[in-house]
């Protein structure tokens, strides 16, 4: 019983956005595509404990979430050329599950139907947040609820702001494809932005008692690659993928035994995965090789000199200061800034960082990160008594359990 | 897809559209749309100047001399066009001489 309900929700994280994805390509109608898959789930919840997890699950709930959408539009007289599309689709590729390449808009590429929905999400007719929202919702089957938490929105805002973006895509008719080649370089930097933004929030949630959202950060994973794949000369997206399987590569070592926060000075190098590391190196050095740097290359050469030193004390952080600067000239944000002055920190000593750090905190409002940054920075300068105060700070903007009891032992540390 | 394109741009540079180039500009876009075979009507406008704008209020028909928003840009011309999505919409209108320093408000028809 409690085995269905663990494989339920096994295959929401796995198959959400594939199945919405291919009934979206399949009927155009992104309300039915997300209505109808979430039946499909509800009936699994119904069904499984019941009969049985089905050997393939993700064909199951297919299927399932198909013949729903059929029955759906049969009942509403409509749409006898989606009734077709489906129809033709069950006996064509059966409801096995290969990622569908039969529908690809006439190109020759064959694309995964998730990256075509990512790529519709993010045209450019669509503002930033209503890309990034949309794809969220659609392809992880994050709920309007948990979207508008990581946005620090009112959920009627966040719903509001769904609802608009899928009537503008109907309306407007922006296509539901992957853009043609010659489109492609301007519509990847919004792809990739979402990408970036979605693999950071399952790295360090913003909410919640798990440090890590890992069913964000696989999505995000497996959505680089499909990018990257998609666009070999694209160094940008080669950089981004090199970059999250770097940070994936350390992922288990972040999270102490009592899912604490270990910060990267304190983990054990030994257990990062090095395989992923030496394939995100060589995948960067692909893409350094076109001489076309840009911000996520950059990070992931910052994230590579980590993973490069043996020690902590090995890090080359002057060298992380000139990438920082370079990363600047791209990216001149307050955050950048902060990192960069923890980068001076270590490499010149806290007092020049923490000088750095108080240049650009007015910019920063309640960045939840630089409490935590200052009390580090404070520790390190052996200011005991200012530390603990911005630790208590940071205890009180922290966003998950994680961070909480990481910044709780720093605090204990400091006044026994 | 139906579209309308409002085409807008600051009524001071009228020159700039007739000018020789301006009008090379817009004859290949012309040319383009006939091509395409999207066109279903176009037609430019006399500067807003000329406009005259009408409100009913209480049952009373009140008129005002010139356009109904005073700013700097003003429509010039629209199109209606039909092709397959925004994407073949937004190539219309970028090719369109005014967008260079004015701008193209793409609007779908109901």
């Amino acid at each position: 019983m409690t085995d269905a309900r663990a494989a339920v929700a096994e295959a929401f994280r796995a198959e959400w956005g594939r199945i919405v994805a291919g009934l979206i390509a399949r009927t155009g109608d992104w309300d039915l595509a997300e209505e109808c898959t979430a039946d499909a789930f509800a009936a699994a919840l119904e069904s499984w404990p019941r009969d049985g997890v089905p050997d393939r699950p993700g064909a199951w709930l297919t299927t399932t979430a198909r013949n729903r959408a059929v029955d759906r539009l049969r009942r509403a007289r409509v749409g006898e050329a989606k009734l077709r599309l489906l129809a033709a689709t069950a006996t064509a590729d059966g409801p096995t599950d290969e990622p569908s390449s039969d529908h690809s808009g006439g190109d020759s590429e064959p694309h995964d139907d998730r990256l075509r929905l990512l790529y519709t999400c993010c045209h450019p007719a669509l503002g930033f947040e209503a890309q990034v929202a949309l794809a969220l919702r659609t392809l992880t089957g994050l709920t309007t609820t948990e979207i508008a938490r990581a946005f620090l929105v009112p959920k009627a805002t966040m719903a509001k702001r769904l609802v608009r973006a899928k009537q503008k895509i109907r309306v407007a008719g922006i296509p539901y494809r992957v853009p043609p080649p010659h489109q492609l370089p301007e519509r990847t930097g919004a792809v990739l932005g979402v990408v970036y933004l979605l693999f950071n929030e399952g790295y360090g949630a913003t909410s919640g008692d798990g440090l890590m959202r890992p069913e964000l950060t696989r999505e995000a994973l497996r959505l680089a690659g499909l990018v990257a794949d998609l666009m070999p000369d694209q160094p940008e997206a080669l950089g981004l993928l090199a970059l999250l399987r770097l940070h994936e590569a350390r992922a288990a070592t972040r999270i102490g035994a009592d899912g604490e926060l270990v910060p990267l000075e304190e983990q054990d190098r030994t257990a990062w995965n090095h395989a992923t590391i030496a394939d995100a190196v060589g995948l960067l050095q692909r893409a350094l090789r076109r001489e076309r740097p840009g911000p996520y290359q950059l990070q992931a050469m910052i994230a590579a000199c980590h993973t490069a030193a043996v020690r902590a004390e090995d890090t080359d952080w002057a060298r992380i200061v000139r990438l920082y600067d370079q990363l600047l000239d791209h990216v001149p944000s307050p955050v950048v800034r902060l990192n960069r002055a923890v980068a001076v920190a270590m490499a010149d000593g806290p007092e020049a960082g923490l000088a750095l750090v108080d240049a650009v905190a007015p910019d920063l409002g309640d960045y939840p990160l630089l409490p935590a940054t200052r009390a580090d920075l404070l520790r390190r300068a052996g200011r005991r008594r200012e530390a603990a105060e911005e630790y208590r700070r940071a205890l009180a903007a922290a966003g998950n359990d994680g961070e909480r009891r990481y910044l709780t032992r720093r605090l204990a540390e400091l006044d026994p | 897809m139906r579209y309308l394109l409002l085409i807008s741009a600051d009524e001071a540079l009228e020159p700039e559209v007739i000018s020789d180039e301006g009008l090379r500009r817009f004859h290949e876009w012309f040319a383009d749309l006939e091509r395409r075979g999207v066109l279903r009507g176009h037609e430019g406008l006399h500067p807003s100047s000329m406009a005259t704008t009408v409100r009913v209020r209480d049952g009373e028909v009140l008129l005002t001399d010139g356009p109904f928003m005073e700013t700097k840009d003003q429509i010039g011309g629209f199109a209606l066009i039909e092709c397959a999505d925004l994407d073949e919409a937004v190539e219309i209108a970028a090719g369109h001489p005014a967008a260079r320093f004015g701008q193209v408000e793409i609007r779908p028809v109901r």
